[in-house]
């Protein structure tokens, strides 16, 4: 202590900055801005929580030291045990009263799928009336689904285990872009590939995953986040090596030789089907830091296309929720921003994981499509590192001089900078049947950070 | 391969990665440490698992590709600490990156950011108090001292801050810190002063200035002065950073004499601060301002005689033309509230009653329009001035306006103002103040707390204010008796 500190934080007057750089010794300036509207208080408050520091540090701990391997492939009734009538879905709760579009439009293809009705337009009225049919957000069933999320006792999903707790998550097949039931589609075509999936895919995959040794999700995600994959709008590399991984369990399947050829070229053809495995290796990490009392870090993000809603470790089961946005982005076609629906999916649960969104830096190839540019992909992501508690080591980015993505976004960090969590996504059709209109980045409603902020206030022992 | 002459050390780093490129640059960097012959540290690939078993390694079995491998072969002569040694130089390697200076990149928006990647260095914060706890909360998390120079902080939130402090041996200087010099480095409103002997914990930011340049003027140094904020003495909060600070100063070979320089604690605090500093290794002197106590001044020559050095004779300077009063009350403007404080006690003994907006007792108290047909001393520092704008050693704007509606009333005898050198203060006070005190009738005494080395040249801010009539004093408590003894038409 006798000689002076090497260098200086200083936050708040550039004048008091300025005397200490007078002195010969380095100031790093916090760039210091006004919280929140009326967050002061409440920051101080889970500041001074003497449980938040290993709180956060175990929640961000446990989070990281979780790995996903893909152990089977089964149909929802049997991995959910989901029922007749049971349809789960993206996002926070939600009523039929209040859905948007896209997310009725998957939920008449679903009911069609699963014979509820024969026409999917007459599901409407069976939705309205509400004998016999129930919805529940997939995320209160260990479950992610992408944009409509809409999950069917019929479908087949992926089941991921964590080996070190054998705890699971759980994910549909991907159907591939354009007209599809996730963004609300539910044209003959649609139900017709469903029904393939189930019958053809679905248990070819099963045969395959259970006949090779479990599939490292958490490895491929390390893989392909250096070959140029944010893991959200971008599932090329990690597609790619996923079939490495199946593709001789497959042909030695001893299934029907066209099936299987049939399956490779759907899998191949289709850039986003790894997505259904980044989704839920991503709620499995998020799982584990999950209930922690004090820990101020997000466990998910997540969409039904008309509320954004978020849920915080100490805060349990509770949501937050807030009016999902419109994407800002590029558009297929002659679709225009008045086409987009609301923001919506399951799919943020990449970012929650600190990739998507938050690990742009490393997919400069699809910084266009979602309407940047590589320098704001840069930005963006050092500008993540703001609001979140730590870094991946296992997922690096080259471009940052394998940095970690940014990880554990702080509901305190948020309310303290006003820098909200960036999420890329696709962008739905308002109107139900309509399918994808484009793709864009988004942001949550700022005011659910307050409102969580708040939350975890009133939880702090008195 | 493996001889009698060396031995190994493997072991698996689980959730590591890095790429290969890397991690035969890091293999290599640890084979350069002294002691290690040979070193692999590699993703436990079945590849990498082939090469460390044909250099004679032993592999643990269940590596997987997610782990990390570091395997170490030393001579057996090799100190026990080469291992530690090796594994510092992978966290290091695997943990820090080349400082990004690449233009563009943004600046951290919070401490937390900002201490990210960080070994040491001090935080300083200044930023609205409503949410300066947050900020230091930050620093407290990452194991740093603080100073936080914020006012208007809650004591709740003050109290919460130094519990969590001292449970992770940080110092929290403040809030309400005006002034700390740590290691020589003035943080906040400091004086310039040489290393030496002393070591200051100051409760009061402008008490602390006043005891830097006395002892300066005496040509003994001071190695640290640790502000611990205005309330760290009051019963609530205990006196939690003056025993961090004391803790601090005692652990530092280079203090010979302590000096503790507060209000009188809450009675509690007082029994138990004594107590503590009691059984230090290093002498403390304790100068507690208050009615019947020593002044600043007088703490200053204790401290000197304690450390067997000379007392000097304290500076005045005498303008060429001295102003008599015309009777009339002691109007005292200040800028630094412990001055302010020093004054009332020294001046009160002989005046009787002060008004003030920080009286010594309620009854005393001053109006929102800080006057009274009374002698009347206003600390323009006080929280009360300060919401919304800079502290008048900042801008003295407010002061100025006072001044001039003080000197225009014509019962005001004499003027008694304080000026406050050194790092974070206004350029040059004196721009400003010695016009306006070249405009006033009646007789002007400042006390300018400065030293020689500050930047605002002692030498040239005394000639200005001399020059424009004033009496000038290093000694506030000397100040305030030329006052008195003016007011009072005793002109000694």
């Amino acid at each position: 202590m006798s000689t002076p500190p090497s260098h200086v934080v200083g936050v708040g007057a550039d004048l008091l900055a300025d005397a200490v750089e007078g002195q010969a010794v380095p100031v790093t300036r916090v760039d210091w801005r006004p919280p929140m509207a009326g967050t002061e208080a409440d920051l101080a408050t889970v500041a001074t929580d003497p449980r938040r520091r290993e709180a956060n540090d175990g929640a961000l701990a446990a989070m990281l030291a979780t790995s996903a391997t893909l152990v089977d492939v089964g149909p929802a009734s049997e991995v959910l045990g989901l029922e007749r009538g049971q349809f789960l879905h993206a996002g926070p709760p939600i009523g039929w009263d209040r859905t948007s579009g896209p997310l009725r439009g998957a939920l008449m293809a679903g009911a069609a799928l699963e014979g509820l009705v024969d026409d999917p337009e007459d599901a409407v009225a069976l939705f309205e009336g509400g004998d016999g049919v129930s919805l529940e957000p997939c995320h209160h069933r260990a479950t992610v689904g992408p944009m409509a999320g809409v999950v069917t006792p019929s479908m087949w999903m992926f089941v991921l285990e964590d080996p070190a707790t054998g705890r699971r998550t759980h994910c549909s097949l991907n159907e591939g872009l354009g007209k599809v039931l996730r963004y609300g589609a539910y044209s003959p075509d649609v139900l017709e590939r469903l029904r393939w999936m189930s019958a053809v895919l679905g248990p070819l995959l099963r045969t395959a995953v259970r006949a090779s040794d479990p599939v490292d999700v958490t490895g491929i995600l390390t893989q392909m986040l250096q070959m140029g994959d944010e893991a959200h709008n971008r599932n090329r590399a990690g597609t790619l090596m996923l079939l490495r991984d199946l593709a001789p369990a497959m042909a030695t399947s001893g299934a029907d030789h066209a099936n299987v050829a049939a399956s490779l070229r759907f899998i191949g053809g289709n850039d986003h089907f790894f997505l259904n495995l980044a989704m839920p290796a991503c709620k499995l990490a998020l799982d584990a830091a999950r209930d922690i009392d004090g820990a101020t870090m997000v466990v998910a993000m997540a969409r039904n296309g008309t509320d954004f809603g978020i849920q915080v470790s100490g805060t349990g089961d509770e949501w937050f929720t807030g009016p999902a946005q419109v994407a800002d982005g590029l558009f297929l076609g002659d679709y225009g921003p008045d086409d987009a629906n609301p923001d919506i999916g399951d799919s943020a649960i990449t970012e929650t994981a600190g990739i998507g969104g938050f690990a742009m830096a490393t997919a400069p190839a699809i910084v266009r499509l979602v309407g940047g540019t590589v320098p704001d992909a840069l930005a963006t992501t050092r500008r993540m590192h703001e609001i979140t508690l730590g870094e991946n080591p296992r997922w690096t980015v080259p471009v940052l001089d394998f940095q970690g993505v940014p990880s554990g976004i702080d509901v305190t960090r948020v309310c303290r900078t006003g820098i909200l969590p960036q999420i890329n996504t696709g962008m739905a059709g308002k109107r139900a049947g309509v399918g994808q209109v484009g793709a864009g980045l988004v942001t949550p409603p700022a005011e659910i950070f307050p409102a969580a902020l708040a939350a975890l206030a009133a939880r702090v022992p008195r | 391969m493996t001889t009698s002459t060396t031995r190994d050390h493997v072991e698996v780093r689980k959730g590591a990665y890095a790429d290969s490129v890397a991690l035969l640059q890091l293999s290599r960097t640890v084979q350069g440490i002294p002691g290690i012959v040979t070193a692999q540290v590699a993703m436990a690939t079945p590849l990498n698992l082939e090469v460390l078993a044909q250099m004679g390694f032993a592999v643990p079995a269940d590596a997987t590709p997610q782990e990390m491998v570091v395997a170490l072969r030393m001579a057996d002569d090799a100190p026990a600490t080469v291992v530690a040694a090796a594994e510092d130089a992978i966290t290091t390697a695997l943990t820090t990156r080349a400082p990004s200076t690449a233009a563009g990149v943004a600046p951290p928006r919070t401490t937390a950011s900002a201490l990210r990647g960080t070994v040491d260095g001090v935080v300083l914060v200044s930023v609205p108090g409503a949410s300066a706890l947050v900020e230091a909360m930050d620093a407290v998390d990452a194991g740093r001292d603080v100073m936080v120079f914020s006012d208007n902080v809650p004591v709740e939130q003050e109290v919460a801050l130094k519990r969590a402090a001292a449970a992770r041996d940080v110092l929290v200087m403040g809030p309400d810190c005006g002034t700390a010099v740590v290691g020589g480095l003035g943080l906040g409103f400091a004086n310039a002063t040489s290393p030496g002997p002393v070591g200051l914990v100051a409760a009061s930011g402008t008490g602390c200035q006043q005891l830097l340049c006395l002892l300066d003027h005496a040509s003994v140094g001071v190695s640290h002065a640790l502000g611990v904020g205005g309330r760290d003495l009051s019963a609530p909060v205990g006196g939690l950073s003056t025993r961090a600070a004391l803790a601090r100063l005692d652990a530092d070979p280079s203090v010979e004499l302590i000096v503790l320089v507060s209000k009188p604690p809450a009675a509690g605090v007082a029994a138990e601060i004594e107590a503590y500093a009691a059984g230090l290794d290093t002498p403390v002197e304790l100068a507690f301002l208050g009615p019947g106590r020593p002044d600043l001044t007088a703490a200053a020559e204790s401290a000197l005689r304690r450390l067997g050095a000379d007392v000097p004779a304290w500076p005045v300077h005498l303008p060429t033309h001295p102003r008599a009063s015309g009777g009339g009350h002691l109007r005292g403007l200040f800028v630094g509230g412990t001055l302010c404080d020093e004054a009332m006690l020294v001046a009160g003994a002989a005046l009787g009653p002060i008004r003030s907006n920080i009286p010594l007792s309620p009854d005393l108290a001053l109006g929102p329009d800080l006057t009274a047909d009374t002698h009347t001393m206003v600390d323009f520092g006080d929280d009360a001035l300060t919401a919304g704008r800079a502290h008048p050693m900042i801008d003295p704007t407010l002061r100025l306006e006072q001044l001039a509606r003080t000197a225009a009333d014509p019962s005001t005898g004499v003027l008694l103002l304080d000026v406050v050198l050194g790092h974070g203060a206004e350029p040059d006070p004196a721009a400003r103040l010695a016009p306006a005190l070249a405009e006033v009738a009646q007789p002007v005494v400042v006390a300018v707390v400065g030293t020689a080395h500050d930047p605002q040249d002692l030498d040239r801010q005394v000639r200005a204010l001399v020059g424009a009539g004033a009496e000038v004093h290093l000694s506030n408590a000397a100040a305030t008796r030329r006052a008195v003894a003016l007011t009072i038409g005793d002109p000694e």
